[in-house]
């Protein structure tokens, strides 16, 4: 199979999945029993300063979305860093890292915006033989009120800044793990790079409420009957995350920042989809906390299988499909396609007719000759996909290419409908 | 086959009483909540959805699972109930397999249809058992209609004619309302005097009189009906069965199966029930089936049903013959019976086939060769039924009827249901004076 050996930022690891600073990476037990089930590497859950341990909240810190069959599509917490005291977590991480050597262990942190607080705790950390630092600017509950996480991370100067002491502090790799509450990635991602960080991981989790109590009228869940928003991950967040990594892959200023990508992960064609779109590695949680550690066995035999049918190395997938995102002005308005029914696949379900019926052009019949069946009308088709997406029946509808190769191209730059387009 | 040593060999309590009850279990247990919300999440929510257009009642199918899904539960069951107010009953008794969900599209994709039976009866039970009235009635037209039969057909007019603001008068037959819900249906498919609770559901609505044992033609007659009332309505069903018209029909143990499941259905401990040690049902229907299993169920040692014609021209679905076929019933093709045997009491049945004539012992054997309307020569009849038009109108004025009694009659409860409902709209429409169409 693939050889799936990473090395990012010269930080190596057996295979490109690490886990993600969260709580499955809290303790040594947890960290032990991934790398027992075969992940490549962990960030251990964000590290504070010495003190008064974090104190957390004892109701509810998880909510789901879930699905009719309760499969978990959507999480958030309000968890804040670990609560556990730093000598113990620096103590366990020694050790993890001297029984996992082949392994991947990097230690998040987060710290206040004063320096002498990054110049004290880092070499401290460094000491216990990690492999590198990841700077949570991201975590958007509890920790943001205290003017650390996301309250850094949404504003480009800090992110700088911090980087700067934490570069000052180690003469190890720092990954600046940005949040997604920000209305553009490349500013923050480009003030880690600024301040000198040597990657970026995203996305931390999104400002989320997952719903309301329908007997109390609260919002749920609720600590005594109050609630606050918590961060949202697992599968429903990764076009979010996909777009975010692509963002910083195709922009000149950032393309050179090698990226950790995270962002709702679940199975091996997620991986492809984040390193395909730039990232270098990936990094895991909510999947392992809805699933549990075993789920490592498909994405790494997924991706190593997938690799090999394309015959291609790891590192020849990271940021592949870069090149095919760009602006919507520079899409060929010439090119045509329209959908296509396979009348031997269609099970006569009628979605497509009446969604396109409904929402869209009508474009799709539902009798033919006094018979339910259900053809594309070409002359009405835009080819929107909204048919492709309904149908219950994967491979039914297609699309089918009408414009020819060899047509002009012609996109919104240059459209005559444009008052502004560019003119030879 | 070698004769038994004794017969008839007929008596009651062949297994204990904690087997027989164990037998006469629900036949499709109730899905839970975590099941029916899976079972939901398989419909595809079809546009023009073939399983609506194979309801004979025309339940919008995928919006009452929709509500199923988001646990708008009383939402979905008002959807059911509002064009099938035997809908509890017909998700139990309906032959779905050759309904709803044979027309499902999953069948096309995975060869499992969504269980919409038992979708519908998750829907249906909590708002028959808790009696939550989801209807209300019009205001009263001062009308009074005449309903004659307390089966699915009858009150299900019943139930139409008092939401649209008319007084009805049921006049049934038997004891108790509920028709062959109450008297026919096998008793693993409404087990817990289901029948019972679901007639109190439909005559919770109001405006209507049921009056028990009183039967048309003896304790009352046609035209006085029509004399006292605005319009009548009969759903009286078939109530003579067929006879075989052949020797030895009238010798002692040998039974309508129709008489036989009424008994049954009815006997608090079916256990007293008294079954042959050997079984020969004749018939190749639902009541066939029905007879033939209950025997298993009640102790029978060998079942044997016989039809006169193939598989295919079986009117009992593939399910029901594979059901009696898993409960130890012997099911035996193209063989009309030629007589009976016996002196007094029945001991074998001689049939006919292809390889020659051959003999089943028998210490019992059940009638289920189909019934007929009981004497009446008055309306126009087609095939031993009343010929209704399309609003279930007959050939007398003021007179509609509807369910098995009638030409179009499938001798399903949920059809008799749809012809009482479509029966009481038009004598609404007609009441009221409105113009045709």
């Amino acid at each position: 199979m693939a050889d799936l050996r990473t090395s990012f930022l010269g930080i190596e690891s057996p295979n490109p999945f690490w886990l993600a600073s969260a709580p499955p990476t809290d303790k040594a037990y947890n960290v032990n029993r991934a790398f027992e089930a075969g992940w490549g590497g962990a960030v251990w859950k964000t590290l504070g300063e010495s003190g008064p341990p974090i104190v957390n909240v004892s109701g509810p810190r998880y909510g789901a979305l879930h699905s009719n069959e309760r499969r978990v599509i959507g999480f958030n917490n309000i968890e804040l860093i670990t609560d556990r005291p730093l000598e113990t977590n620096l103590e366990e991480i020694r050790q993890v890292k001297r029984d996992w050597p082949d392994r991947a262990l990097v230690a998040s942190v987060m710290l206040p915006m004063n320096e002498a607080a990054w110049s004290k705790y880092l070499p401290m950390i460094e000491d216990t033989g990690c492999d590198g630092f990841e700077l949570n600017f991201g975590c958007p509950h509890g920790m943001s009120e205290r003017g650390m996480g996301a309250a850094v991370g949404q504003v480009p100067e800090y992110i700088q800044m911090a980087t700067e002491w934490a570069k000052q502090a180690t003469s190890l790799p720092v990954i600046v793990k940005l949040t997604p509450n920000v209305t553009n990635i490349v500013p923050p991602a480009k003030a880690a790079l600024d301040g000198g960080a040597d990657a970026v991981s995203l996305i931390n989790t999104i400002n989320s409420i997952m719903r309301v109590d329908y007997d109390s009228l609260t919002m749920y869940p609720t600590t005594d009957g109050m609630g606050t928003h918590g961060g949202y991950c697992g599968e429903a967040v990764k076009p979010i995350a996909l777009n975010m990594v692509a963002e910083i892959a195709r922009n000149a200023d950032t393309a050179k920042l090698p990226v950790s990508g995270i962002g709702g992960i679940t199975d091996w064609r997620d991986a492809v989809d984040f390193l395909a779109l730039g990232a270098s590695n990936v990094q895991i949680c909510t999947a392992a906390m809805v699933y549990g550690f075993r789920i490592i066995d498909d994405l790494v035999d997924g991706l190593g299988t997938f690799l090999d049918d394309k015959g291609m190395t790891l590192a020849e997938l990271v940021g592949k499909a870069v090149p095919s995102v760009t602006d919507w002005q520079y899409l060929n308005l010439n090119y045509v396609e329209k959908a296509v029914i396979d009348q031997d696949l269609c099970i006569e379900c009628g979605r497509c007719h009446v969604v396109c019926e409904d929402t869209s052009h009508q474009a799709i019949t539902s009798m033919v000759d006094g018979k339910r069946r259900f053809e594309v009308i070409d002359d009405a088709c835009v080819g929107c996909n909204l048919c492709v997406s309904v149908c219950p029946v994967d491979g039914c509808i297609t699309m089918r290419q009408v414009s020819d190769d060899d047509a002009d191209k012609l996109n919104w730059t240059q459209h005559p409908n444009n008052p502004m387009r560019t003119t030879d | 086959m070698t004769r038994p040593a004794e017969q008839p060999d007929v008596r009651p309590s062949r297994l204990s009483r904690d087997e027989i009850e164990a037998n006469f279990q629900d036949l499709h247990p109730p899905l839970g909540r975590s099941e029916a919300l899976i079972e939901a999440d398989r419909c595809y929510f079809c546009f023009d959805a073939p399983c609506t257009a194979a309801c004979p009642t025309g339940i919008d199918i995928p919006v009452f699972i929709q509500k199923i899904r988001s646990d708008n539960v009383r939402g979905s069951g008002k959807t059911i109930l509002g064009e099938n107010i035997m809908g509890g009953m017909c998700a139990r008794v309906c032959p779905t397999e050759v309904l709803c969900e044979e027309a499902c599209v999953r069948n096309t994709h995975e060869e499992k249809p969504v269980e919409i039976g038992l979708l519908q009866r998750y829907a249906t039970d909590p708002i028959i058992d808790s009696g939550v009235q989801l209807f209300a009635r019009a205001a009263p037209s001062g009308k009074t209609v005449a309903v004659v039969g307390g089966g699915p057909a009858g009150l299900s007019c019943a139930h139409r004619l008092a939401v649209l603001g008319h007084n009805v008068v049921v006049f049934n037959r038997d004891e108790k309302p509920g028709g062959l819900n109450e008297y026919g249906i096998a008793a693993y498919k409404t087990v817990d005097d289901f029948a019972q609770t679901e007639v109190e559901y439909i005559l919770s609505i109001g405006g209507i009189d049921v009056r028990n044992n009183v039967a048309l033609g003896e304790d009352v007659q046609l035209r006085e009906l029509i004399d006292a009332h605005d319009a009548v309505f009969l759903g009286i069903g078939l109530s003579r069965a067929n006879d075989l018209g052949i020797e030895g029909e009238s010798l002692d143990g040998v039974v309508n199966a129709v008489d036989y499941i009424a008994e049954l259905r009815q006997a608090e401990d079916k256990s007293t029930m008294p079954i042959g040690r050997t079984v020969v049902v004749i018939g190749g229907g639902m009541t066939a089936i029905d007879i033939a299993v209950q025997s298993r169920h009640l102790g029978a040692e060998q079942v044997h049903m016989v039809y006169r014609r193939g598989p295919d021209e079986m009117s009992a679905s593939a399910f029901e013959q594979a059901l009696a076929q898993t409960t130890g019933v012997a099911i035996h093709h193209r063989a009309p019976p030629n007589r009976i045997l016996g002196d007094e009491h029945v001991t074998g049945v001689e049939f006919t086939s292809d390889g020659g004539r051959f003999v089943l012992f028998a210490d019992m054997v059940f009638k289920a060769i189909g019934q007929q309307i009981g004497g009446f020569s008055e309306f126009a009849m087609q095939d031993g039924r009343i010929v209704v038009d399309a609003g279930h109108g007959t050939s007398i004025d003021k007179v509609w009827a509807g369910g098995d009694c009638v030409v179009g009659g499938s001798d399903l409860t949920v059809t008799a249901v749809q012809h009482g409902k479509l029966a009481a709209i038009d004598i609404d429409r007609t009441l009221r004076g409105a113009p045709d169409g």
